[in-house]
């Protein structure tokens, strides 16, 4: 009789964790690599032997030789390819700006509401929510452009709105500022200001740490920069007009014309976007135990102070996470425009670039890269902010 | 979740007389002080604003006409009438299934069950519809009921498995159904799917996308868990990628270049397929953040108990962790899956004719010019009534398993 002990018996090796770890990820990788090189030669022959063409990115220098239809910056159609690109990217970021700050102000309120003691105010809220939650925001996004702004009367009958602000199926006409000659001795002013505010929120946060009573620092910095601004509005001889839009003939003058458009894939992505907004921030309300509450009263803290101090740490905590995610979808979203015709990234490049010159390697390439670094940028900035909020646990 | 009195314990009880009335009620939810009542009497305001506005557009200026006119369209797309019987065969067998899923499950006859069964018999109220149309509605009511009966009639042990093989069964029977075998002329004639089209393409995109991006998210949370580096690092890769990019460019690149990666003389991809399998990988990546949550919230000590019990690392996955990681996210992945659903409207942007797809049709029709808002309000109703009852089960299959309180 021999006695085998249990710690001698080797397992046989298509037993061994690490041979079969080792084994399953060389499987894998060669599965994975061995498609890629597949779709890639595939691809390479095809192209050169269908359209006999290599892949190059010397067509963005060559005139484009279309038009679009509204541009931050100066655009013609003699102008490159890459140049109507970017004329794309800063639309699209123009519309993810304005929808960010818009969909946030929104969804606050919405997500307070939710939470009203009013038994009125907070079914409105939660109605708002269950509905545009539950609505595809393609449909949402026609919808607003074939239905509401498609819909408005003509200029010549156009809604007029205080301000003035004139309603009509072209677009909307809004009142704009124009900067006159001494606009730029203005910006010199107020970046003087943020200086000067700066200074002093440096003095004030060294005073707080002296004496233990941290006083309201971004306040006194927000006073100072207004304070400087308004001294040098004042001064200087007008740095900026009014331009008020008004009717002539069958047309809008002045102000500044918003397309039809882009009001539609604006009002349609803040409203969708407002409704998810408003749920986080509910959560992140909720999230704060009502120990934290009472503990803060019971220490002596007003209900001011409790807020500040107390509950609004704690909720950004949760908030902010699901917040930027919520940001990122708007601006991942906003590639919608190509239904309803506005000249994003995608509509430009996905589409109107595409056709014309057949290049589809080059610029999905092109569009998938803009948008990913924009999304790995957000979640980088993400995770530094996470980890300066974290919890400190022992 | 809780409503807008707060939870029950921080309201104080309160005497007889005054915790049943409805002016007791009125005064201490909508006018309990100044401030409240002001923000009532401006709510009110509001409502009746946004209520008159609604109801003189709904029952005065909107020409529902042109759903009736184009009723088939929207629910079927471009779906021969002839073989229309094929897709009723599909309700009233999806009745029967529904039925008796629901007695091996729950074996009751309760609450969800009575709306369940009151669903066709309501829909047979809608005034338009052909006497057919409510003769087959019937026979799917009925279905359902025979369905319940005889499951309740077997005498089955295993009936979560059960279960599974009748789905499977109803699956490879649906799809026979729709896409039809045997030659032109024969009972099934054929039908190519970029003829599904309207509320049944939209359905079935939605189905076979979840049930194929799930189990493919469920791998890929698995990979990036995982201590393999290799794995490790293709799935944060394939993740990330996905979830950097809109859907929109995924759905173009399939159109447009998935016959370019395919070698030369390969079978041209049905163009419905092609965006499906575009929704698929899409979907895959964000199924599988949401699971990567529920095992990231499973403690060591499962781990280390399964493996003190003799199980091999692929039995503590299946048996231990993945059962316990997936209850936890059941309310997350209902969110996914609805926003899959939703997001399957975008294939209109690449020439298929979805419920969105249909409807744009539709307006374009020169006899249905400036019906833009009845059409969109009405299929923005239907897919809110999926998603919106897709979210309502989630809720209650979450107090059912008691996620959250364990």
């Amino acid at each position: 009789m021999q006695e085998i002990h249990a710690s001698q018996v080797r397992p046989p090796f298509y037993r061994d964790e690490r041979v079969l770890g080792i084994f399953s990820q060389l499987l894998v990788v060669v599965i994975v690599v061995g498609l890629g090189l597949f779709f890639y030669s595939n691809m390479i022959t095809g192209l050169r032997e269908k359209h006999n063409v290599a892949i190059s990115f010397s067509f963005l220098s060559q005139a484009a030789g279309f038009d679009i239809g509204e541009s931050l910056i100066e655009y013609s159609r003699e102008r490159t390819y890459l140049r109507a690109f970017v004329v794309g990217l800063l639309n699209t970021f123009q519309v993810a700006f304005l929808g960010i700050i818009f969909a946030t102000a929104l969804g606050i309120v919405i997500g307070v509401m939710r939470l009203s003691t009013n038994f009125l105010v907070s079914r409105i809220a939660s109605i708002y929510i269950d509905i545009f939650r539950n609505i595809p925001l393609l449909v949402l996004l026609i919808f607003w452009a074939q239905a509401v702004f498609l819909k408005l009367p003509r200029v010549a009958e156009a809604i007029i709105l205080p301000g003035p602000i004139f309603l009509s199926n072209r677009g909307v006409a809004i009142p704009w500022g124009i900067p006159t000659d001494s606009w730029g001795a203005f910006l010199l002013v107020l970046a003087a200001g943020v200086l000067l505010g700066a200074v002093i929120s440096y003095f004030l946060r060294e005073q707080g740490k002296r004496t233990g009573r941290m006083p309201l620092i971004t306040l006194w910095f927000l006073v100072t920069v207004a304070a400087v601004g308004l001294v040098g509005w004042i001064v200087l001889p007008q740095p900026m007009t009014l331009d008020q839009p008004f009717l002539e003939g069958f047309n809008t003058q002045g102000g500044k014309i918003l397309s039809q458009q882009f009001m539609a894939l604006l009002s349609g992505l803040i409203i969708y976007t407002a409704a998810f907004i408003a749920e986080v921030v509910r959560a992140g309300i909720q999230s704060v135990s009502k120990g934290q509450r009472e503990a803060a009263t019971s220490l002596g803290l007003n209900p001011a102070q409790t807020l500040r101090l107390i509950i609004f740490p704690q909720a950004l905590r949760v908030i902010i996470p699901p917040l930027t995610s919520q940001y990122l979808n708007l601006t991942k979203n906003s590639s919608l425009a190509i239904a309803i015709g506005y000249p994003d990234l995608f509509a430009v490049a996905g589409n109107t670039i595409l056709n014309q010159t057949g290049r589809e390697i080059e610029m999905f390439t092109m569009i998938m890269g803009t948008y990913l670094s924009l999304s790995l940028l957000t979640s980088f900035l993400m995770n530094i902010y996470n980890r300066r909020i974290r919890l400190v646990e022992r | 979740m809780t409503t807008a009195a707060g939870t029950p314990s921080d309201r104080s009880v309160l005497p007889v007389t005054e915790r049943y009335t409805v002016l007791g009620w009125l005064r201490r939810n909508l006018f309990s002080d100044l401030f409240n009542s002001l923000l009532t009497i401006v709510a009110i305001g509001f409502v009746i604003f946004i209520a008159r506005l609604l109801l003189r557009w709904a029952f005065v200026n909107a020409e529902w006409g042109v759903i009736p006119a184009n009723f088939n369209l929207i629910m079927r797309g471009q779906y021969p009438s002839a073989e229309a019987w094929r897709l009723w065969l599909i309700i009233h067998l999806l009745g029967a299934v529904v039925g008796m899923m629901w007695r091996l499950i729950s074996g009751q006859f309760s609450g969800a069950a009575r709306v369940l069964v009151a669903i066709p018999f309501v829909l047979m109220l809608i005034p338009f519809f052909a006497m057919e149309t409510r003769l087959n509605l019937l026979i799917t009511a009925a279905a359902s009921g025979v369905g319940y009966l005889f499951a309740g009639s077997l005498y089955i042990q295993r009936r979560g498995r059960a279960t599974a093989y009748l789905l499977l069964v109803y699956l490879v029977v649906m799809l026979i159904l729709l896409r039809g075998a045997g030659a032109d002329e024969g009972l099934m004639p054929p039908v190519q799917p970029i003829l599904w089209g309207g509320l049944l393409l939209s359905l079935l995109l939605a189905f076979f996308g979840i049930t194929l991006s799930f189990p493919l998210g469920v791998l890929l949370a698995l990979g990036r868990q995982s201590k393999l580096p290799a794995i490790r690092v293709i799935s944060v890769v394939y993740i990330e990628f996905i979830r950097g990019v809109p859907l929109i460019s995924l759905l173009f690149m399939g159109q447009v270049m998935l016959q370019l990666f395919l070698p030369d003389g390969f079978p041209l991809v049905d163009r419905v397929l092609r965006a499906l399998v575009a929704i698929t990988l899409f979907s895959a990546a964000y199924t599988a953040e949401n699971v990567r949550g529920g095992l990231q919230s499973i403690s060591r000590g499962q781990y280390e108990a399964a493996q003190a019990l003799g199980l091999s690392t692929f039995q503590s996955t299946i048996h231990i962790i993945l059962p316990q990681a997936l209850r936890a996210v059941i309310p997350v992945l209902v969110g996914q899956f609805i926003s899959l659903f939703k997001d399957t409207t975008l294939v209109a942007l690449v020439g298929i004719f979805d419920l969105l797809g249909i409807a744009r049709t539709i307006i374009a029709n020169p006899d249905w010019l400036g019906t833009q808002p009845e059409v969109f309000a009405f299929i923005a109703v239907l897919f809110w009534i999926f998603s919106y009852s897709m979210s309502y089960a989630s809720r209650r299959i979450e107090q059912r398993l008691g996620v959250g309180e364990r």
